[in-house]
């Protein structure tokens, strides 16, 4: 549904006097496939809006290529357009106009007639549970009512393909999980979506498969599941009291240690089976006379996959 | 026919917004009203050099001036709206769709002339009971010059709207353009009096063209060149500017 090749993208910005050039997304190539939930995850300023904005015709790629929903990006940007819906990170509503307005709107000029974009619209606010609001400004609404709205402008003229700029963000998690059954929703009703989020636990449960991106680039792409199940093993979290150097030198030296981490008040050990290796990892500290404070084995999470793959974790930066 | 169709869609979406906030046609009235009942008594004296002698004749000179320049400046600040819609995301969700890129600007520069045009009706229909006379085919005329120039300003403003991106760069750049559009053009008081130098300069002001213009429709005096000149001047500048203005909005997007 969505075919990258070697898309780039670079800014030239300016700092004071100083032009600096700022290459925020650097080649990426990417597959995402007819009817799935397709996760983009990376930290603030990884290159997702810019990706997204580019395969909406948005901005002019500086280099590569892409077919979006069978059209090509650069020759046919009118037929894209034709095809997908994209919501942006920083919403879309007019304060002035009605919820209603809006749709009809943006039905209309998607080239609908009026009385089909009237009952589009109307469909489209029950499903998203806006009725009772339909007929207030946008001004009077709540961020999760707003970000509703957005997505069923997004997707009001039924595309194939619907990108989504981080919708859950700013949402509770009741909303949160309300946004995810739409999101699956759309995506029974057949439609390609194609999300960004930085929240690992979104990227887990909803998406079908993930590119993970960091500095421009994608330094991982499967299922939620593959990608974990690249790192081997399980995860041990040991904190101390005291600094987390002393523990940090005599575990490195052990035998079964894989990778470790060194975090604040601790370090973080893959290891091949965290269950026989534990009573190990206790012993070893305790002959070298570290107080232990906790002590925590789990299966490898997405963060993990991260921090494998890009040296520093998600949920820190 | 899409650029008719897109363009009136965008047209009735931002007339119903206008006319939702009436405030702008009060305050759009109540300053050019002050100028005809509180400048304009000063001007019968002052133009006495030009032989006028009545209210009627002061007028004839003044509100074609005056018209003119709330078409400039109705205009000119357009531009702050199309920054608030920048910021709330509405631009860049219009252009996502297919919608045409000419029509996202004429859409909202036909919104600026048509109320140009009911500020200017009211301001008429007043001066006429102060005692003005026109004839209507002259004063529609006007009107077409009034469109003209409102559709020019107001493309011109979105489109600088759009390459600065900031209010704080569009209100300064603003009132520097109609500074000196302004005082050359002799919108206030005609320059027949200025010296030689000045006449020369204002020469280059398109706009005095155009204030030239209107001012020979209110004295009845169709077959004048000015008329002629001052609408095709304003007629060249507005595609010009339209045209410009539509590529800016559609930059960056083929
Ligand atoms: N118009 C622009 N001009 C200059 N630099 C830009 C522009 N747009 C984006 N950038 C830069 O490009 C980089 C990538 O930005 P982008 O918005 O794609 O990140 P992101 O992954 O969406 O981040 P976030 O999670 O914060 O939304 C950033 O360093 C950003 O500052
Ligand atoms: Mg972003």
């Amino acid at each position: 549904m969505i075919e990258t090749r070697g898309l780039r993208k670079s800014f030239r910005s300016r700092q004071g006097r100083e032009q600096r050039t700022v290459d925020a997304v650097r080649g990426v190539d990417l597959v995402v496939r007819e009817g799935e939930i397709f996760g983009f995850l990376g930290p603030n300023g990884a290159g997702k809006t810019t990706t997204l904005r580019m395969l909406a015709t948005l901005i002019e790629p500086d280099g590569g290529e892409a077919t979006v929903a069978g059209a090509n990006l650069r020759t046919e940007p009118g037929e894209v357009r034709r095809r997908i819906g994209y919501v942006a990170q920083g919403g879309s509503t007019w304060d002035e106009s009605t919820a209603r307005e809006e749709l009809v709107l943006q039905a209309r000029m998607y080239g609908i007639g009026k009385a089909e974009a009237q009952r589009r619209a109307t469909r489209a606010l029950a499903a998203f549970q806006l009725t009772e609001y339909a007929d207030r400004k946008c001004k009077t609404y709540s961020g999760g009512q707003r970000r509703r709205v957005d997505i069923a402008l997004g997707i009001i003229h039924e595309p194939k393909v619907v990108f989504l700029d981080e919708p859950t963000t700013g949402l509770d998690p009741q909303s949160r999980a309300h946004m995810w059954d739409e999101i699956r929703r759309l995506r029974a009703e057949g439609m390609t979506i194609f999300i960004t989020t930085h929240y690992l636990d979104e990227a887990d449960a909803l998406c079908d498969r993930i590119a993970i991106m960091d500095h421009g680039e994608i330094v991982a792409e499967g299922t939620p599941a593959e990608l974990k199940r690249e790192i081997s093993g399980d995860v041990v979290l040991v904190s101390v009291d005291g600094p987390a150097t002393a523990a940090a030198k005599v575990l490195e030296a052990e035998p079964y240690v894989n990778r470790m981490e060194t975090l604040d008040g601790g370090v973080r050990l893959y290891v091949n089976d965290g269950s026989r290796e534990m009573p190990q990892i206790l012993r070893t500290l305790d002959a070298a006379g570290i107080m232990l404070d906790s002590i925590e084995l789990h299966r490898p999470s997405l963060d993990d996959v991260f921090l494998t793959k890009t040296g520093r974790s998600l949920r820190e930066s | 026919m899409k650029l008719v169709r897109d363009t009136w869609l965008i047209f009735q979406r931002q007339f119903l917004l206008l006319v939702r906030q009436p405030v702008w046609l009060f305050v759009g009235v109540f300053q050019p009203v002050m100028y005809l009942l509180l400048f304009a008594p000063l001007l019968k004296p002052a133009l006495s050099y030009l032989g006028v002698t009545t209210n009627a004749e002061a007028y004839r000179i003044f509100v074609p001036g005056l018209l003119v320049l709330l078409a400039i400046f109705g205009g000119l600040f357009q531009g702050f709206g199309l920054i608030a819609e920048l910021r709330a995301g509405v631009i860049e969700r219009s252009r996502v769709t297919p919608i045409s890129r000419l029509a996202l600007l004429l859409g909202r520069s036909l919104r600026d002339v048509v109320s140009l045009i009911a500020q200017a009706v009211i301001i008429t229909l007043l001066a006429l009971a102060f005692g003005l006379s026109v004839y209507i085919l002259d004063l529609l005329l006007t009107y077409l010059m009034l469109a003209l120039i409102a559709l020019m300003t107001s493309a011109l403003s979105y489109g600088i709207a759009l390459v600065v991106k900031s209010e704080d760069a569009l209100a300064p750049l603003m009132n520097t353009i109609a500074q000196p559009v302004l005082l050359l053009s002799g919108i206030l008081l005609p320059l027949a009096s200025a010296p030689g130098w000045l006449q020369a300069i204002a020469d280059w002001n398109p706009f005095s063209w155009a204030v030239d213009g209107a001012r020979a429709l209110f004295a009845g005096d169709l077959g004048n060149d000015a008329v002629w000149q001052g609408l095709g001047i304003m007629a060249v500048i507005t595609v010009l500017a339209v045209t410009w203005a539509a590529r800016e909005f559609a930059r960056s997007v083929r």
